[in-house]
């Protein structure tokens, strides 16, 4: 396998502008955990380039409509296109990365 | 002491308003509860679930929430608009509301540590709450459990909604898939979080024929109609369900006589045949079925009753020839308003189809007489079994409707013979009317019998009858012949005691 980043399976230059939307359904640990996992990844990999939107379910469940969210937490990046979703509470760094193409699947 | 016996709760149910569920299961499906619908591919457990909508909004204006994990609600929208059901003018009225959980094309969704389903039970909540709905369809289970990696967590999850859909006091269904008619309830062992209420429906390759049913498996504390029941689904209206056995024998009797229209035939059945009765004519090809038919019609039509007719053996040329031929003029009848044919090929539909077009046409020209010539051209397209259905619905529904009706039957053989025809409806029927050839020194001879009259005494004789250009001509009893119904007509020597 070749890699051409610095460190294993990252990429070389992530783009410039991050939307990252976070869906949780009140404060539970798992939506506690998955917002401060997400700002932790963003801080390590996107610092200075990331913008996160927290949408809380049970206060604006009309939201969940538009991005289709069943799953709590789902984590949406809006930008760079196309659009992908993880769902969980990001706990799983290696596939949180994965997800949102900050990294190479490693097989 | 057992003094005190409590008094349990009936568990109240609502009327899908799917024709034939209601009755099946005693009242529709139980108020507040999730009832799993399971079934294979194309068994139709969407149009299930979206008729249990639809219903509820037409007939009592139920607003309902159809959840979607498959089909976008486009598609949705399009593909019911056939049968006539206008979601998209429900959903501006409020009665109607989509939450859209089908996955998007090519998205790829990563799973990165624990999660749950809150997102849906928010959304269904909330959809709840805005249009007041009652009803609720999650159509399928099947692919959510393919949405996500993790059962267990789909499981429990949609244990929790259907719990709160209780709360919430909405009545909902669940559709998942089967993957063998007849085999494990569902798959992905759903059956263990909604087992109170299963319904199947099944579609069924039987002798190269299908045959949809639907069976309620389980009604956890209340009542049902146990087996399979045959149903179909009809363009414009969806699912219908032919209950058989839920239909209850509640027909009334009625003392009033019809003339058959031949009145030597008339008296030969004590004085015509009851109001609400039903005739079975069998014969072999030729004996004079459809001349009977004939004059049965003519005879309602002289006194100014409508008489319809299902043909299906002949085309309507040439029923109104013979009739013609017989000095009837169908014609006239037909355009004074008091008679309707509907002729039909058996092979044009399936039984179950025929039966509810006979019974919509039925219901549209209420007749006071109705003959079907011949009920045994349907054995053609037919199982054994499913004929059996078929001829006890349409036998019960006619005898619903308290009118008089004329079933022919042709016999495989010319002399003697029965039908499975007759078999099937002989203790449905009222009277029998036996029409049969006597080969007699070289010469073919037609005779009649009268082999029941229920409620009534009648002439036992074979009569011997012919036929010409005014109709059917009853004659002189064979008096020296036995043997004749079992098709070995012999001639017995002239018995001088007995005179």
């Amino acid at each position: 396998m070749s890699e051409t980043s610095t460190l294993p399976g990252l990429e070389a230059n992530p783009p410039e502008n991050w939307v990252l939307r976070l869906y949780i359904a009140g404060q539970t640990p798992k939506s506690l955990a998955a917002i401060s996992n997400l700002h932790r990844i963003c801080e390590e990999h996107l610092a200075g380039k990331y913008q996160i939107e927290v949408i809380d379910l049970l206060e604006k469940p009309q939201l969940a409509e538009g991005d289709k969210i069943i799953a709590i937490p789902t984590l949406v990046r809006r930008l760079p296109a196309p659009i992908r979703k993880i769902i969980g509470d990001l706990s799983d760094t290696e596939k949180t990365l994965v997800g949102l193409q900050l990294k190479h699947k490693t097989v | 002491m057992f003094t005190h016996i409590p008094n349990y709760p009936q568990i109240e149910k609502i009327e899908t308003g799917i024709k034939g569920f209601d009755l099946i299961s005693n009242g529709g499906l139980p108020k507040g509860r999730t009832t799993l619908v399971s079934g294979t591919a194309g068994s139709a457990k969407t149009l299930f679930a979206v008729q249990f909508l639809a219903e509820g909004i037409q007939r009592s204006g139920d607003a309902g929430i159809f959840v979607t994990f498959e089909e976008e609600p486009a598609d949705i929208r399009r593909n019911v608009k056939s049968l006539g059901w206008d979601i998209e003018a429900w959903e501006e009225a409020g009665k109607w509301l989509f939450v859209d959980a089908s996955p998007d094309p090519g998205e790829e969704q990563i799973e990165s540590g624990r999660y749950d389903l809150g997102a849906l039970l928010a959304r269904i909540e909330y959809a709840v709450s805005r249009i007041g709905a009652t009803r609720l369809s999650m159509d399928s289970l099947g692919a959510v459990f393919a949405q996500f990696r993790d059962g267990a967590i789909v499981r429990s999850e949609l244990f929790r909604i259907s719990s709160i859909l209780r709360q919430l006091k909405v009545t909902s269904i669940m559709t998942s898939e089967r993957t063998q008619e007849y085999g494990e309830i569902a798959r992905f062992g759903v059956e263990e979080f909604v087992a109170d209420n299963v319904v199947i429906l099944r579609n069924v390759l039987d002798d190269e024929k299908r045959r949809r049913t639907m069976e309620i498996l389980k009604y956890r504390g209340t009542s049902h109609q146990k087996g399979e029941f045959p149903f179909t689904v009809v363009s414009g209206r969806g699912i219908l369900a032919i209950p058989l056995s839920a239909m209850e024998l509640k027909q009334k009797s009625s003392n009033v006589r019809i003339s058959s229209g031949n009145d030597a035939l008339d008296s030969m059945c004590g004085g015509g045949f009851f109001r609400d009765s039903i005739i079975l004519a069998s014969g072999a090809t030729g004996t004079g079925k459809t001349l009977i038919t004939t004059e049965f019609l003519n005879g309602g039509a002289k006194h100014g009753e409508r008489c319809l007719l299902f043909a299906f053996e002949e085309s309507r040329e040439q029923l109104f020839r013979n009739a013609d031929g017989w000095g009837i003029d169908f014609e006239a009848m037909e355009a004074s308003g008091l008679l309707k044919v509907v002729c039909a090929y058996p092979e044009a539909a399936s039984l179950e189809d025929h039966l509810i077009e006979m019974k919509d046409i039925i219901e549209h020209f209420k007749p006071h007489r109705i003959a079907v010539d011949s009920l045994s051209a349907m054995e053609r397209v037919a199982t054994p079994k499913g004929f059996r259905e078929f001829v006890i619905s349409l036998t019960s529904f006619i005898k619903h409707q308290e009118v008089a009706g004329l079933f022919t039957s042709t016999t495989p053989t010319l002399l003697g013979g029965t039908s499975v025809t007759e078999s099937h409806i002989s203790t449905l029927t009222d009277s029998i009317i036996l029409l049969r050839y006597v080969e007699m020194n070289g010469s073919m001879r037609r005779g009649l019998t009268v082999l029941k009259m229920r409620g009534s005494t009648h002439d036992k004789d074979i009569l011997e009858f012919n036929i010409d250009g005014s109709g059917m001509h009853l004659g002189n009893p064979f008096r020296d012949v036995t043997g004749i119904l079992a098709g070995n007509p012999r001639e017995t020597p002239y018995d001088f005691h007995s005179l």
